[in-house]
């Protein structure tokens, strides 16, 4: 989900002002000397609006073999950072200037896009069987549909797991659970705690903002038996379990986490665990393929992956997939549709780990990856970990309770960004400790109270 | 500063023959610049109708069914919002803290700048060299070089002092961004201070030498005051710059920890793209450039005395 990033423009391929220069020069002829014939196609342009991940990157400079298949389509990438990706998308089909024929939404957008009638529905064209659409992971395909229709298909899918180091583990003379559980993970992270030596007992995020600190603290409140929301939305950000989860985390990441942790991030705790600053590290299963690398990673081959740590439920992972669909402004939906079924196909995943290497192969989108035996051995520390986390989440049921609402680490309401920025930011000064987890809660269950009323959640 | 030429300039062409031009005559002097006249309001102003029209709407668009006319409730919102009114205070705190101790800087390093000494040049265009430093790099190199708890370049050359392990940006998060943007700022007071400084007149200073004044004396009798405009105006503008701090908010502190750094251009851009509430943005927008209005009025009656007195002396 968050990988770090470099900002990118936009890209015109040559190729398409050539082609756009020639389709207008065929135009100009067409009318000067009338009854010249068609001129050649010219084309359809689809603009992809993308994030700036390195799986996404990898698609752009892969392009040219789609279009050498396709003559008749043109790809244009606008490739930015999340959160303005985000904004970009958000305002152009809200406002319906309809500049993108496929714009890249995570699970969180995607239904509540759907129920706003901004998505154009996939059902008919995945339904062809050279996509196999049943080979999508079922949990994120789930996450994808809103009202029994597709809206959006998978490029790839994260859970989160635990990472640990293997070589500070065996020095320490400890042993990591298969299973682990939440205290286990707080002894242990006592004792791997060494300031002296720069390493902290474990890394989680502290950094404000509703895809930050809130992803992974929201799956240790599941765990815990807390929620957001009761069934009849409300508020529940003060109920004991919720308090004890939060209480819990804080304490930990004070205790025994890295210094700095209010405003360390995925990218901040990417770069601890990877230089040898953490023996732990909670947070999404994409991490590994970087951890992995050698080039960029310390840790590389050192490191050991366990599912997501639990305390009353069996499983606590969260899920997100980044995904593309079509919005209902896109004047190319076939071009869009012919695209975006070859980026997310089979052929796709082989084409990336036989041209760009078997480890940046996109994750946890479909089963068929996970049986592909090159793959199997360039990823076998983490692709296994990797399958079983995708695998086991439940994104209707993910804590103790029935909740209103499909999602893991956030709640799959319009208002949540909004509403889990705020938040987030009380916890972040909670773990900086400029105010405690109680104040912290107490005004957190307010934001969340205000949200029910104004959102009008509860008179459903 | 250059900017105080242009008037006294424009004084004598204005003052030959104003009151025998006709009508016609006037118009065909001012009929080629009028496009231009119109481009500017158009492009100033509609942004700021649409800003006004939002205001008055209630519009989010992640509800895309659900808007109207929304009377001056948005206004009501935002100015009941705790968040709000916390903001308005870290802007002032944020503001009046940076300006304040980078005209202190500014000035101490322009009278340093205004001797002549051995490579006066390298030392000048090294203090101006944090000014150039675009601010979203700027904010980055701070966060990660300078206030990283475990190999920031802070916590190192205050170690020999017993600091150790102090984590900046968490623990002094105003006092962190202020430190940051003092960096920034300071080059741009002190150009403003060492302008007044060189422009000062070497008789009176010789004056003052012969009168028996001590250089402190000289400083704070017969310096100072002709700098005071010099300052003013370095404040003003450096104030209003400094009014819309994003970058290193954004990207160092986002806001935090809590709200004590969400200052004005934050809150707005949280209003608007974290919660795409374009009608209560908008109201904040519209209550922010009032505001910047009130004080931008002052600061040109400031600027205009300043001015005034130019042409007096």
């Amino acid at each position: 989900m968050r990988i770090p990033h470099k900002p990118h423009l936009t890209r015109t391929p040559h190729r398409t002002r050539a082609v756009v220069a020639a389709s207008v020069v065929t135009v100009m002829l067409a009318s000067a000397c009338s009854g010249a014939g068609g001129g050649g196609a010219d084309g359809d342009t689809v603009t992809i609006a993308t994030v700036a991940n390195p799986q996404m990157e990898d698609i752009e400079q892969l392009t040219s073999v789609f279009e050498e298949e396709h003559p008749d389509i043109n790809v244009e990438f606008v490739i930015l950072p999340e959160n303005e990706l985000r904004d970009r998308v958000t305002q152009d089909i809200a406002t319906g200037s309809g500049q993108y024929d496929i714009v890249t939404i995570g699970t969180y957008e995607t239904p509540i896009w759907a129920e706003n009638g901004w998505l154009t529905s996939l059902d008919d064209y995945a339904s062809d069987p050279d996509y196999d659409v049943d080979d999508l992971m079922p949990p994120v395909r789930e996450a994808l549909t809103y009202e029994d229709n597709l809206y959006a298909v998978p490029f790839y899918a994260e859970s989160s797991f635990l990472m640990y180091r293997t070589d500070l583990f065996e020095e320490a003379g400890v042993t990591m659970p298969e299973r682990p559980t939440w205290q286990e993970v707080a002894e242990l992270a006592e004792k791997l705690h060494d300031p002296d030596n720069d390493v902290a007992g474990i890394c989680l995020r502290g950094l404000a903002g509703w895809g930050e600190v809130l992803a992974p603290l929201n799956t240790v409140v599941n765990t815990f038996g807390g929620r957001w929301y009761d069934e009849n939305w409300n508020a529940q950000m003060t109920s004991p379990e919720t308090m004890e989860a939060v209480q819990f985390y804080v304490d930990l990441v004070r205790d025994h986490g890295e210094t700095g942790a209010a405003n360390a991030g995925f990218s901040e705790c990417l770069t601890a665990t990877s230089q040898g600053n953490a023996a732990m590290w909670y947070d999404a299963t994409v991490a590994a393929s970087i951890l992995e690398d050698p080039d960029s990673s310390d840790a590389a081959g050192l490191m050991g992956y366990v599912p997501a740590p639990v305390v009353e439920t069996e499983h606590s992972g969260w899920l997100w997939a980044w995904s593309l669909a079509i919005p209902e402004t896109s004047q190319n939906k076939d071009a869009a549709w012919e695209f975006m079924s070859w980026a997310t196909s089979k052929e796709y995943i082989r084409l990336v780990g036989e041209e760009l290497g078997w480890t940046r192969v996109p994750p946890g989108s479909r089963m068929s990856t996970y049986e592909i035996a090159e793959y199997q051995e360039a990823a076998s520390a983490f692709a296994g970990p990797t399958l079983d986390a995708i695998e086991n989440v439940d994104v209707r049921r993910p804590g103790l309770h029935e909740q209103p609402w499909v999602g893991v680490q956030y709640i799959t309401i319009p208002e949540f960004q909004d509403l889990g920025t705020r938040v987030s930011q009380e916890v972040s000064a909670a773990i900086a400790g400029n105010q405690s987890v109680e104040e912290a809660m107490e005004k957190a269950q307010q934001y969340t109270e205000e949200i029910a009323e104004s959102g009008g959640y509860r008179d459903q | 500063m250059t900017v105080s030429t242009s008037p006294a300039a424009a004084q004598p062409r204005g003052g030959r023959a104003p009151q025998k031009l006709t009508q016609l005559e006037r118009w065909k002097l001012r009929g080629p610049l009028l496009p231009a006249l119109v481009l500017t309001v158009v492009l100033t102003q509609i942004p700021m109708l649409v800003t006004v029209y939002y205001s008055f709407q209630s519009r989010n668009l992640l509800r895309p069914e659900e808007s109207g006319f929304a009377g001056f409730a948005n206004y009501g919102r935002v100015f009941g919002d705790e968040q709000f009114r916390g903001a308005v205070l870290n802007t002032v705190v944020l503001t009046a803290s940076t300006v304040l101790l980078s005209i202190v800087l500014g000035i101490a390093l322009a009278v340093l700048l205004d001797q002549k000494f051995l490579g006066r040049s390298v030392v000048r265009t090294l203090l101006i060299t944090p000014f150039l430093v675009m601010p979203a790099a700027a904010a980055l190199l701070w966060k990660h070089a300078m206030f990283n708890p475990l190999f920031g370049i802070l916590n190192w050359a205050l170690s020999p002092f017993g600091v150790e392990r102090v984590d900046w940006a968490s623990q002094y998060p105003m006092t962190s961004i202020v430190l940051m943007l003092t960096w920034q700022w300071t080059p741009f007071m002190m150009l403003i201070v060492l302008a007044g400084l060189q422009s000062q007149s070497p008789e009176l200073l010789e004056a003052a030498k012969m009168d028996g004044a001590g250089p402190f004396k000289t400083f704070w009798f017969v310096t100072f005051p002709q700098l005071r405009q010099f300052i003013e105006l370095a404040i003003l503008l450096g104030s209003i710059f400094i009014v819309q701090t994003f970058d290193p908010i954004f990207l160092i502190t986002q806001g935090g920890p809590g709200q004590a750094t969400t200052n004005l251009p934050y809150f707005i851009y949280q209003r608007t793209f974290r919660a795409f509430e374009v009608g209560e943005a908008a109201a904040a927008g519209v209550i922010v450039v009032i505001a910047t209005i009130v004080i931008a009025n002052f600061a040109l009656r400031v600027v205009s005395s300043l001015f005034r007195e130019e042409e007096r002396a």
